[in-house]
């Protein structure tokens, strides 16, 4: 990964240049894909690693270059040509069912990985974890298709409801153990690919870069809580969690994140908000639909309404957005080990016991409404959704809105539809409120709790 | 008390008309004496436990207090039936179940068997289970610990997570302890402990069981003119709805008698069967297969012979059971194993069962599936294998145009081998 810290903006000599972090997450993407398309050439080692549950501790302590092909497809959607390789991968016989974002990089494959971005190099090792049951059968697909070899990390999850597990206790050690096997047989690998031997000095360096940008991350996110929430969640949280994940162990990412929490907790202090007239906060569960997301953003945004959390914060930067989650840089494989066992529950196996984390995020954000968006081919946020979304509109009486599209397939986002949907949402809260159009933040209340 | 399986005491079996339903019909001195019409009355007799209703506790046999759900793929039954349950593997509503309620709790496009399984439990077919256990084959099953514990908490209602790491040193101690926690929670609800003696007695039960089912595959593989793939399906799927003491007892029955039958073999394809590892295709679509090629092997059910030798009896019974899960398994689209690519384990069955091509399905909406449909006809292609794609519901009813579909494919085999 480039290191270098070219100075973004234009700011006077002596003068120090503000903080933007929407321009400067550019930057830093920038500089991400201008590293790997030279990864190659430079002579580094490079793996596919998945938001969640990814070793990238491990691997930076070997130097490996990192690709996140989700990032990959979720930029084709950003840069509106997913709709090219998406068709690309159903031609080669990839049912419309399947993934989009696993099509979108298919499609990718098959066009010799000239991505948007830049080429994309071919990785010579895919960390691929059962967070989601999808990224084993893509890696089996890289496996088929590129020859790279794939390692699969087992996380065991929640495995009921009500399923506390506290660090130290029987079954987190059990689950650390397991775990801790895993990275010593994958720092083995990585041994091998590289021809380098294993520095646990290193891994412990990583693991306080890490450290510090997860306390920034932590207070980021808990910054949203204030009213009138600092930043849109599915908007400005996406280039946030997107550093979180590419430049996750790095000092840029500490910088960044330190910048960013500096920032944040200054436009609170001075009461300001992301829109000038929040009205109603809420909650997005599940992931956005990046084809539209401004759109999505702007429907919600002309009424007043922003996302002062999303679970999608939570799980796609590898759920590490809790106070305790700090490595012990004085034990670092067993504490990588013990954390990521902890991470991995809270950052998706509670996706699959949503009900919950969302009923504590409701009264923590302080929320009036939540909008469950279901996508078509991503079961992995979808299948419980509306399940989930009967049970806490039953308990908690929290209102509600569900709509339908695709993460980057632009087929599915139906414009009218959701507009009307949204509409009608807003105009349900607004009389459930009793306030008037125009009317600041008006306060909901959330009856009962989960039984 | 520690419970007493029944194949400690055969004769309790059948205590009452109601409880002979989960056993296999009369013996043949009592019914016909027609080796063939013997054969009908067994596979009549499967046919309805596999349209039949989960049984309630009231109905059990002898040493049976409860009943205790499981989802495909694979799951340790021996821990829960030496509890004293009758593990009962859930398998959707097939194409009978018309979805009332869970069209308000899943979307469209989550395959049929997890929406059909959820209509089950949300119509009160299966409020007599002690618990329910689901796995993470793929994220619309790991969904189904959620909606279980949401709507049924009554339940013990779990993720088992198997491993899908099974090639690191200590996958089998992982695999152990998962198990025994299992086995903790299920003491817990039932307020009774599990002790060795019982398992093992399950171990051994369920050892008898994995043989008879591999001599039913070797039967279809050599001859397949004497047993069907119906026929095979439906001997297998009863012990989803019987305790296995019992379908030893069927399945012993209906290979003697399988392999006395006097058939000639016709001219039809040597195929393998793949994609019924989860979501099972309709009857009538195994029906459409058979009437035009030999099904010699096939995936359908396979976590019901996910270990391919014996556990063996000696040692720590769960530390038995983890160790064969890891070293002695089959293989699926929705487990991840080094030793085993997809490509390759098809290849053996297509090699073991020297079958001439292979129908390539996958269950609509299922991920795993559709992903490995793709892999698979790519690989068959590249090595000259013939192959039919297909795609299935559980909820399908009509069969015309796949059946077509099937007879051109075989006649093109035909001419292809003549
Ligand atoms: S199914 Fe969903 S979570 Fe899994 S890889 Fe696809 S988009 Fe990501
Ligand atoms: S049929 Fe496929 S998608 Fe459905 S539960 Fe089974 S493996 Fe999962």
């Amino acid at each position: 990964m480039s290191t270098s810290a070219a100075d973004p903006t234009q700011a006077p000599e002596g003068a120090v240049p503000e903080f933007n972090a929407q321009k400067e997450g550019q930057r830093l993407f920038k500089d991400w894909y201008g590293g790997l398309e030279h990864a190659k050439e430079r002579g580094q080692y490079v793996a596919n690693v998945f938001v969640m549950g990814n070793a990238v501790e491990i691997l930076r302590t070997f130097d490996f270059q990192l690709v996140f092909p989700e990032i990959n497809s979720l930029q084709m959607g950003v840069r509106k040509v997913s709709e090219e390789y998406l068709r690309d991968s159903e031609d080669y016989g990839y049912s419309p069912d399947v993934c989009s974002y696993v099509k979108a990089d298919v499609g990718l494959i098959l066009r010799q990985q000239k991505h948007p971005a830049g080429t994309i190099p071919k990785a010579d090792i895919a960390i691929v974890s059962n967070m989601c049951s999808t990224f084993i059968k893509w890696g089996e697909i890289w496996e088929r298709m590129l020859d790279t070899p794939s390692f699969v990390l087992d996380l065991p999850g929640q495995r009921g409801s009500s399923w506390r597990v506290r660090p130290g206790d029987a079954q987190h050690m059990a689950d650390a153990q397991w775990i801790e096997a895993q990275f010593r047989d994958l720092i083995g690998r990585c041994e091998k690919i590289t021809g380098k031997r294993f520095d646990m000095d290193r891994l412990a360096e990583v693991e306080d870069r890490v450290n510090r940008m997860v306390h920034h991350w932590n207070n980021v996110m808990a910054l949203n809580r204030a009213c009138p929430a600092p930043y849109n969640a599915m908007l400005d949280g996406l280039t946030y969690i997107g550093i979180m994940n590419v430049y996750r162990g790095t000092e840029e990412g500490v910088q960044f994140m330190r910048q960013l929490d500096e920032q944040l907790s200054a436009k609170v202090a001075r009461g300001e908000g992301r829109i000038d007239n929040e009205r109603f906060r809420l909650l997005f569960s599940g992931t956005p639909c990046y084809v539209s997301m401004r759109r999505l953003v702007e429907l919600f945004e002309s009424w007043g309404g922003v996302f002062a959390y999303s679970d999608y914060l939570t799980f796609a930067a590898g759920g590490m957005d809790a106070g305790e989650l700090v490595y012990d840089t004085s034990r670092p494989l067993e504490s990588l080990a013990e954390i990521t066992a902890l991470a991995a529950q809270r950052g998706l196996s509670n996706q699959f016991f949503a009900h919950e984390r969302l009923a504590q995020q409701l009264r923590e954000y302080d929320v009036d409404g939540i909008v469950f968006h279901g996508i078509k081919s991503c079961r992995f946020v979808s299948s419980g959704m509306a399940d989930t979304r009967n049970y806490l509109t039953e308990r908690l009486k929290i209102p509600s809105l569900y709509i339908e599209s695709d993460l980057i397939d632009p087929r599915y986002w139906s414009d009218a539809q959701i507009k009307n949907r949204v509409d009608a949402f807003f105009e349900s809260l607004q009389q459930r409120s009793g306030g008037a159009p125009g009317d600041t933040k008006i306060r909901l209340p959330v009856v009962g709790g989960p039984s | 008390m520690t419970p007493q399986p029944a194949d400690e005491n055969p004769a309790a079996l059948h205590r009452s008309a109601e409880q002979a339903a989960l056993g296999p019909p009369p013996p043949a001195e009592l019914g016909a004496r027609d080796p063939e019409q013997r054969l009908t009355e067994l596979l009549e007799h499967c046919n309805d436990r596999r349209l039949g209703p989960v049984p309630t506790d009231d109905a059990l046999p002898a040493g049976y207090s409860g009943t205790f759900g499981h989802f495909p793929v694979y799951f340790p039954e021996e821990i829960v039936h030496a509890g004293g349950l009758l593990p009962v593997n859930l398998l959707g509503g097939g194409n009978k179940l018309e979805l009332k309620y869970a069209d308000a709790h899943m979307g469209s496009f989550i395959c049929s068997i997890c929406r059909s399984t959820t209509e089950m439990g949300l119509n009160g077919s299966l409020k007599s289970l002690t618990g329910f256990v689901t796995h993470p084959i793929c994220d619309a099953a790991k969904h189904l610990g959620g909606i279980w514990a949401r709507n049924f908490p009554e339940q013990l209602a779990q993720i088992l997570y198997l491993p899908q790491n099974p090639n690191t040193p200590g996958a089998v101690r992982y695999t152990a302890a998962e198990y025994q926690r299992l086995r903790g929670d299920v003491e817990k609800q039932l307020g009774r402990p599990i002790d060795d003696e019982a398992l093992w007695r399950s171990i051994r039960t369920y050892n008898r069981n994995r043989a008879l089912l591999r001599e039913l595959y070797a039967l279809r593989a050599a001859e397949p003119w004497k047993v069907s793939c119906t026929e095979s399906y439906l001997l297998l799927r009863a012990r989803t709805r019987m305790p296995a003491e019992t379908h030893n007892l069927l399945l012993e029955e209906a290979l003697g008698l399988l392999r006395a039958r006097k058939r000639v073999a016709q001219d039809k394809p040597r195929v393998v069967f793949v994609g019924g590892f989860c979501e099972q295709p309709p009857l009538e679509m195994l029906e459409a297969i058979d009437d035009t090629c030999y099904v010699v092997d096939d995936d359908l059910l396979i976590g019901l012979r996910w270990l391919t030798a014996d556990v063996p009896e000696a040692g720590d019974p769960v530390w038995a059971l983890a160790e064969a899960f890891v070293e002695h398994a089959a293989a699926s689209p929705v487990q991840h194993d080094e030793r085993k690519t997809k490509e390759a384990y098809l290849m053996d069955m297509v090699r073991g069962s020297r079958a001439d091509a292979v129908i390539v399905t996958a269950a609509k909406f299922c991920e795993p599936g559709l992903d490995e449909q793709v892999a698979w006809s790519k690989h068959l292609d590249a090595v000259s294998v013939r192959h039919l794609v297909l795609e299935f519901e559980e909820k399908m009813t009509s069969f015309e145009q796949m059946a077509m579909q099937l007879e051109t494919f075989a006649e093109s085999l035909l001419f292809a081998l003549a």
